[in-house]
């Protein structure tokens, strides 16, 4: 029956959004790195305290959760098909190495969360042949999943569809795919009936690890793929350089007016470098270059773990990317050479570092004003929807952390304060241990919304 | 109540809910940043609207030629009923729409979503019970077969009238005045609204 008024974290445009209070609460999921019988779990953050209240055990062993995201979000203010009275009220929690989906309520008791429907593996490969689950996000017509390949860890990766009602499975997305073959992360522009998806590698290319004659090789992902997100159909692909591999993160303008966005790129296979790409729309073709490159930083070999012993360079790994609400910052994460960096990208084929936080790194180890040593370096990082803090932690995935931290990474979550004309600063006092637990860090969900969970419809 | 009367105010009831148009038409407005954009999807939404209508008593039409007056209305009756009580519990919407939209694809939106929340079926009570005024008044004997479709059409032209008219006015409202945060205070459920609205015009076909 829903409610009688559209939810309060429901909010028509980008900028309304921006005057939402401040969160309370974070979602984190944290995984177990050992081979032994403690599941994953759904941790609760008090934002305030910087301190964990909450811890929800997964019901099965070895999910390797990952990415996650809100059932419903302001998407559905959708104006063809709206259906506001629905609730934030779940979040979808893939496991990237079960393929298992987890809908948990985190209303009934936001510090106390339980899973209300558990989807199995098997029923996601029946019903669209696809395994892996990785991004999720709440879409005009259902919940949107992607997924990194078959049952086989194979190719294709894709897209599949949720009910948000129900949370049964609708099917995959895609009629015809065209070209695209590996998969990552997507997104989209409302407004103008386009999604973008990424390139990654098929599970057997990422699940052991990097593979470093993939990478030397140029098998990793290149691509970035736009679509017709009403017909459901492959329009164009756009390649960045010979040497750039790994397209991860998307993150278009949030205006629905715009047709523009960044990619971040892993790294540059010559030089280790790591790089933005905007994409953009002109005359309806659409076109991507570089507007960023981050340069790998020198390093003695000593300091490294044995892949990059022979480079005597540290990679700075841009492994994640957040774009402000008001698409004015963009918050880069440079997981190899542990720093954050925040651009002013109100030029967007101009971007200005406005700001730059270091903290652990491979070589840097750049410590932690309040408890000193800290490895692995900045990774998931998300943005309040004021912009004004911004939270990240440090865990990669498990068999690429164990290449680039070989001594094993401790969880940990941190947070910056963000000047709203630009600058960065860690604050001191925010630190969140996961290591007490063993587990590992991974994506960060704000309660109510952030500014990579919500898609917004008007300007 | 002057079944005119009735035959407008559902216009009106029809025009308020966001789901019948006028929220697209406010969307594809601030999406070009021009209230141009919004009143050219205004008729192309109440002519979707009209055909949904006219397909609906068009089937009332033939039905009686086929059938007696009281079997239609408890077929009406009932259908009103069970549909009410369904959208009550599951709200569904459209899926694979777009926001490139030209004036074919407006209007076949707004014919399906007339046509998928009953906005037609709806009608069809306040026509029988405007059938039966109008053969108490008339000559006895004669039942015309097409009885009443001058009527059906001047009814389906007042209601869309209406329609048309507080859709274009709540659109430009929103668009030029209210702004988009009357979304988030005044969007009542107009879906649990509706979902009463077909149950009791269900009832109404029955007890007339």
């Amino acid at each position: 029956m829903g409610l009688w008024k559209p939810d309060p974290s429901f909010y028509p445009s980008p900028q309304d959004a921006m005057k939402a209070p401040q969160e309370e609460l974070a979602y984190v999921v944290a995984f177990n790195p050992d081979q032994d019988d403690r599941p994953d779990a759904l941790a609760v953050v008090d934002t305030e305290e910087g301190e964990i209240i909450g811890w929800t055990p997964m019901p099965y062993v070895g999910d390797e959760l990952h990415h996650f995201g809100w059932a419903a979000c302001s998407s559905a203010l959708c104006p063809y098909a709206p259906h506001p009275h629905i609730e934030r009220r779940h979040l979808i929690i893939p496991g990237i190495r079960s393929s298992r989906l987890y809908i948990v309520d985190v209303k009934a008791n936001p510090l106390k969360p339980t899973i209300t429907k558990v989807i199995e593996a098997d029923e996601i490969a029946e019903k669209t042949g696809y395994s892996r689950p990785h991004t999720v996000h709440c879409g005009p017509d259902g919940i949107y999943i992607s997924a990194l390949g078959d049952v086989e860890g194979k190719g294709p990766g894709g897209i599949f569809v949720l009910d948000h009602t129900t949370f049964d499975i609708v099917g995959k997305w895609e009629k015809e795919r065209g070209p695209q073959y590996l998969h990552y992360d997507f997104w989209w522009h409302l407004g103008h009936d386009i999604l973008i998806s990424s390139e990654w590698g098929t599970p057997e290319m990422v699940e052991a690890g990097l593979n470093p004659e993939y990478l030397l090789g140029g098998r990793y992902g290149q691509r970035l793929h736009i679509w017709d997100l009403r017909h459901r159909r492959h329009l164009q692909a756009l390649e960045t350089s010979e040497d750039e591999q790994m397209v991860l993160e998307l993150r278009p303008a949030h205006d629905p007016r715009q047709t523009y966005g960044f990619a971040g790129v892993v790294i540059n296979n010559k030089d280790l470098s790591g790089s933005i790409w905007l994409w953009s729309q002109e005359d309806g073709k659409w076109s991507m270059k570089k507007v960023i490159e981050i340069p790998a930083e020198p390093a003695e070999p000593e300091k490294l773990p044995p892949m990059l012993k022979g480079f005597s360079m540290v990679p700075p790994l841009i492994t994640d990317i957040n774009l402000s609400l008001d698409d004015r910052f963009l918050y880069v994460s440079c997981w190899g050479t542990g720093e954050v960096r925040q651009y002013d990208v109100s030029n967007p084929s101009e971007p200005k570092l406005t700001g730059s936080v270091r903290l652990g790194g491979i070589a840097n180890l750049t410590p932690h004003p309040k408890v000193g040593f800290v490895n692995g370096g900045p990774q998931m990082i998300e943005v309040s929807r004021d912009g004004r803090r911004v939270y990240f932690t440090n865990s990669l995935y498990d068999s690429w952390d164990n290449q680039f931290y070989p001594d094993g990474i401790q969880g940990w979550m941190v947070k910056l304060d963000a000047d709203p004309n630009g600058g960065l600063t860690l604050d001191p006092e925010f630190f969140v241990d996961f290591s007490q637990h063993n587990y590992r860090a991974h994506q960060i969900r704000l309660a109510g919304g952030d500014a990579s969970s919500d898609s917004y419809w008007y300007s | 109540m002057n079944i005119w009367l009735t035959v407008a105010l559902m216009g009106a009831f029809h025009g308020i809910n966001p789901g019948m148009g006028w929220l697209f038409a406010v969307a594809l407005g601030l999406q070009d940043k021009n209230s141009r954009s919004l009143f050219r999807a205004i008729l192309p939404l109440a002519l979707g609207h009209a055909l949904a209508l006219l397909i609906c008593l068009a089937v009332l039409s033939i039905g009686q030629m086929m059938i007696s007056d009281k079997l239609i209305r408890w077929l009406a009756g009932g259908i009103l009923i069970l549909f009410g009580v369904y959208r009550f519990f599951r709200q569904k919407h459209p899926r694979w729409v777009g926001m490139r939209v030209g004036f074919r694809d407006l209007s076949v939106w707004s014919f399906t979503m007339a046509l998928a929340h009953g906005a037609g079926l709806m009608l069809i009570p306040v026509f029988l019970v405007g059938q039966d005024h109008s053969t108490m008044h008339s000559a006895h004997g004669d039942t015309p077969m097409f009885f009443g479709w001058v009527e059906y059409l001047m009814g389906i032209g007042l209601h869309t009238a209406v329609f048309l008219c507080v859709t274009a006015g709540i659109a430009w409202l929103v668009y030029r005045k209210l702004g988009l945060l009357f979304l988030r205070k005044a969007w009542f459920n107009l879906d649990i609204i509706w979902a009463i609205a077909l149950f009791l015009s269900g009832v109404i076909a029955f007890i007339q």
